[in-house]
């Protein structure tokens, strides 16, 4: 969402995000996404207590008036741990996927316009990391960094790139053939001015919406790698990581892991669900692959 | 009374009506031409008559198709199958595609045979030998076990006219068979399917867009314009006195002496779709002749001679050459 | 079949080879010296000297890949810094457990998958289909780790059905492997879908309508056919995905397995052993990825024609 109120083309992204959120569950769904974060951007202000200030007395108090989500193994307010959380793996997720959509993008423009041998190598690069689960590339590269919010948001980064990088190539080599850029070469134009002039414009819708899409498997991905330990470090709530903590409690309070969980499973469906609203206004021609 | 009776049917989808009291006869031994542009309309009437309407969302809404005597459009789905492949046989337009790609070639034409008439895997596949002998496939024992990948259109085309006679039929729907092929293997597969409706007595329904190929083949030619027949003659008397403006016109627009006309498009414009159907006579905007009773009025059906004609102003011998 | 077989095993060499040097170069690109990333903190000199010959740390980096590489081949994968044996050991007892869990988990993604999304099909559009898909959404999003935590405090806390981890007895294996179906499920289902969507509307089809054959048989001999080959093609490019999800439901589970054991490598700096199982795990990836190439030229005639 974040990346598409960015775009170069203000009234067409308007006009589709605006279109998404009038059919009934892009509302919901959009509605949900603007609500967590604008919640999570005011935690502070929310909710009167502190994320990691330890109250063992209170420890594994379940849902009640003064901790509506109840409390984990040192008393901290669940709740509030969530908003907190939330900052974490969306702004991870978000951004990560920002930096994925932009290296993705220059490398796939690159070997799409460029062609040759520069596009051979980038494509075998490519492919090769894109025939690896993002799990896999993932977990190479918090090996290599070490576990923390920096090797989470690299570790993102590389696994989507693959993605978008092909998604890139194929708009500008299918937009490349087309009449009017020839007529623009024609017309002595350089290459900067095609590719961001023509290629990248016409091409970016499409890798914004699956952008969208890979920032609800980005969160997915950044609990994983919290749940294994490998995420941000205590005591930074991430969802993963207090899901991680809430393990070995399954039985003793197991809302420890049911609702950061949900918080995290809500927030992937609803940005589906408006990702697959924003397809939807787009036409079928550039509709991105989704598999 | 002929084989097949086309009578006044009407074709829908939703609250659209595609085809509009449409009207024609074929007989045993008989080919009668269904021509007109894309978007005529040709393709919809083989579809109602071989009761495949419902694939694409389609119904009868008003009119029947008498086949021998039984209204196929009263017939449910299962009774409806009974003559789909055994006594009602479609090609359709483009023999690359129309194929199982995954399936040998002889299973496909077996299955035809073991469906209706009841035949054991081995006598349907001597049979589908034969026939694919007689439609002159060389090697049809090695074709027999190939995949449609392995053939040539034409003799892709060759299969599905084998696959149309497995179940001996007494009608063939072609819709355009010939258009996807080249120029030579078009006149080997016209002569084919001729000899076929000679030979053997069946009644062909061959829907094309070209009139030579009318010309050259059919014996009675019914023209459709935007979903309503727009004429209806022999074969002789349609080339000799067209009577609608429009035949006038797609008779025009045949190439003579090998040499392209000015105007081998033929009409200016185009046919108008559904949504945008004019009011009054369809083709008016479209007509050099029109009055202003053609844009207000839908003309009704007139006789002729050997034939009927769906225009205010229909053309006289002493116009229609001119 | 059996050249091809053969020329997709050599083509598979190159790709083994760069994921090779990937995962060998991990050990120089962790911060710090190297000989520390082998061996136990607070080892003698001497010790560090053994890692330094066995590895040829002293030598060129082309020079040590080879050594490494040719260990590999030997089946030597080197020592476990927490376990001091021979990670070769670990993995092989890892291997069946992670083998079991993935190839049941394919096949209940494959068979699940394939029925409903030809039920979801058939039904386009109708009440089945949109609570098929919709079941689809929620099997493709939700995190595998809490679906599988979710489906112990339901099936092993509450209900009492099933072992809560380990991975002692055969029903062991009915959660796991329903965690890593479910999504597994959800992306053939809607792959299936929409290729016998597809395939529905191709002109043979019609022609197979026109021949008087039953809808039910045309569904089921020819447009599902056509369909499983996009459906091989994604389980095959997927197949990494799923072992994927493997990896993170054998923590959740706590079974023995490769996942298991990366997961705790990783966080024990236990290089060699994670080394070792990324290794694995990309082999694995790799072998699918062929699995599915040989299964489409047994479905489709036209790709074996392109073999020849």
């Amino acid at each position: 969402m974040t990346a598409a109120a960015s775009s170069a083309r203000p009234a067409l992204r308007d006009h589709l995000v605006a279109r998404a959120f009038r059919t009934k569950t892009g509302a919901i769904a959009g509605g949900w996404l603007v609500l967590l974060a604008l919640a999570a951007i005011f935690a502070h202000v929310l909710t009167p207590y502190e994320y990691d200030v330890q109250q063992l007395s209170a420890a594994y108090s379940p849902p009640s008036l003064s901790h509506w989500l109840g409390t984990d193994e040192f008393g901290r307010d669940l709740l509030t741990r969530i908003l907190y959380g939330a900052r974490i793996s969306l702004s991870v997720s978000v951004i990560s996927i920002g930096l994925s959509v932009l290296a993705g993008m220059v490398l796939g423009a690159a070997a799409g316009y460029f062609g040759g041998r520069l596009d051979r190598m980038i494509t075998t690069v490519i492919d090769l990391s894109w025939s690896f689960p993002e799990i896999l590339v993932a977990l190479i590269l918090v090996a290599i960094i070490g576990p923390g919010v920096t090797g989470t948001m690299v570790a993102i980064t590389v696994a989507y790139l693959a993605q978008f990088a092909r998604l890139t190539r194929a708009q500008v080599m299918a937009i490349k053939s087309e009449t009017f850029i020839e007529a623009a070469s024609g017309l002595g134009a350089s290459h900067r001015h095609i590719l961001f002039r023509h290629l990248l414009p016409n091409a970016i819708t499409p890798v914004l919406v699956s952008g969208m899409l890979a920032t609800g498997d980005a969160i997915i991905l950044e609990a994983t790698l919290g749940f294994f330990g490998l995420g941000a470090q205590p005591p930074t709530p991430s969802w993963g990581a207090m899901m991680s903590s809430g393990t070995a409690l399954l039985f003793k309070a197991p809302w420890i892991i049911i609702f950061p969980g949900l918080a995290a499973a809500i927030t992937v469906v609803s940005i589906n669900l408006f990702g697959d609203a924003l397809i939807a206004g787009l036409d079928v021609r550039s509709r991105p692959r989704t598999e | 009374m002929g084989l097949l009776e086309v009578d006044r049917l009407s074709v829908g989808i939703g609250r659209l009506t595609l085809l509009e009291e449409i009207a024609f006869e074929v007989d045993r031994g008989e080919i009668l031409g269904l021509v007109g542009e894309s978007g005529s309309g040709k393709s919809l009437t083989a579809l109602a008559i071989a009761g495949l309407l419902p694939l694409i969302g389609a119904r009868v809404t008003a009119g029947a198709i008498r086949f021998d005597n039984t209204d196929l459009t009263r017939l449910d789905e299962s009774r409806l199958r009974k003559f789909r492949g055994r006594r009602i046989a479609f090609i359709t337009q483009n023999p690359m595609t129309a194929l199982d790609p995954l399936q040998p070639i002889g299973e496909q034409v077996d299955v035809v045979a073991r469906l209706h008439l009841g035949l054991t895997a081995d006598v349907a596949r001597s049979r589908t030998i034969e026939i694919l002998t007689q439609l002159r496939i060389p090697e049809a024992a090695t074709i027999y076990r190939q995949y449609p990948h392995q053939l040539s259109g034409g003799m892709k085309q060759r299969v599905v006219i084998a696959m149309a006679l497995a179940g001996e039929p007494d009608l063939i729907v072609a819709d355009e068979p010939t258009t996807a092929l080249d120029v030579t293997v078009q006149a080997q597969i016209i002569h084919l399917l001729t000899s076929l409706v000679r030979e053997r007595g069946l009644a062909l329904v061959l829907i094309t867009h070209d009139m030579g190929v009318v010309a050259q083949c059919c014996d009675r030619v019914a023209v459709l314009y935007a979903g309503r027949l727009a004429e209806q003659q022999g074969v002789n008397a349609l080339f000799a006195t067209p009577a609608h403006p429009y035949t006038h016109a797609l008779i025009d627009c045949i190439p003579k002496d090998g040499m392209a006309r000015d105007s081998l498009t033929g009409i200016a414009g185009s046919v108008p779709s559904v949504a945008h159907f004019p009011p009054g006579c369809r083709f008016h905007p479209r007509c050099i002749g029109r009055q202003s009773v053609c844009e207000t009025n839908v003309p009704g059906a007139t006789a002729l001679p050997g034939g009927v004609v769906s225009c205010h102003f229909p053309l006289n011998g002493d116009q229609r050459h001119g | 079949m059996t050249a091809y077989v053969v020329r997709r095993l050599l083509m598979l060499v190159p790709v083994f080879l760069a994921v090779s040097v990937v995962i060998f170069l991990i050990i120089h690109l962790i911060p710090g010296d190297p000989v520390d990333n082998l061996i136990k903190i607070g080892s003698g000199p001497e010790q560090r000297a053994a890692i330094v010959a066995r590895y040829g740390l002293d030598r060129s980096l082309p020079e040590q890949y080879l050594i490494w590489l040719a260990g590999l081949v030997r089946g030597d994968l080197g020592t476990a810094i927490v376990a001091q044996r021979p990670v070769s050991t670990l993995i092989a007892q890892a291997l069946p457990h992670s083998l079991a869990l993935g190839g049941l988990s394919l096949l209940v993604s494959a068979g699940v998958g394939i029925v409903l999304g030809a039920v979801a099909m058939r039904y386009r559009d109708g009440p089945i289909d949109q609570a098929i898909m919709g079941g689809v959404l929620l099997g493709s999003t939700l995190p595998t780790f809490w679906l599988g935590l979710l489906m112990i405090l339901l099936f092993s806390v509450v209900l009492g059905w099933f072992p809560v981890s380990g991975a002692r007895t055969w029903s062991s294996l009915v959660l796991p492997v329903l965690t890593i179906g479910l999504a597994g499920t959800a992306l053939v289902v809607r792959v299936t879908r929409i290729a016998m969507i597809e395939a529905a509307q191709k002109d043979f089809v019609l022609l197979l309508h026109a021949k008087g054959l039953p809808p039910s048989r045309i569904r089921l001999r020819h447009v599902l056919r056509h369909a499983l080959t996009p459906v091989v093609t994604i389980l095959a490019l997927r197949i990494g995905w799923i072992l994927g999800g493997a990896v993170t439901v054998e923590v959740v589970f706590a079974r023995p397995g490769l996942g298991t054991l990366l997961i705790k490598a990783l966080n024990q700096h236990d290089y060699p052993v994670v080394q070792a199982c990324l290794l694995m795990l990309a082999m694995a990836v790799m072998l699918g990825t062929l699995v599915g190439d040989i299964l489409q030229a047994a479905i489709d005639p036209r790709v074996r024609a392109n073999l020849k």
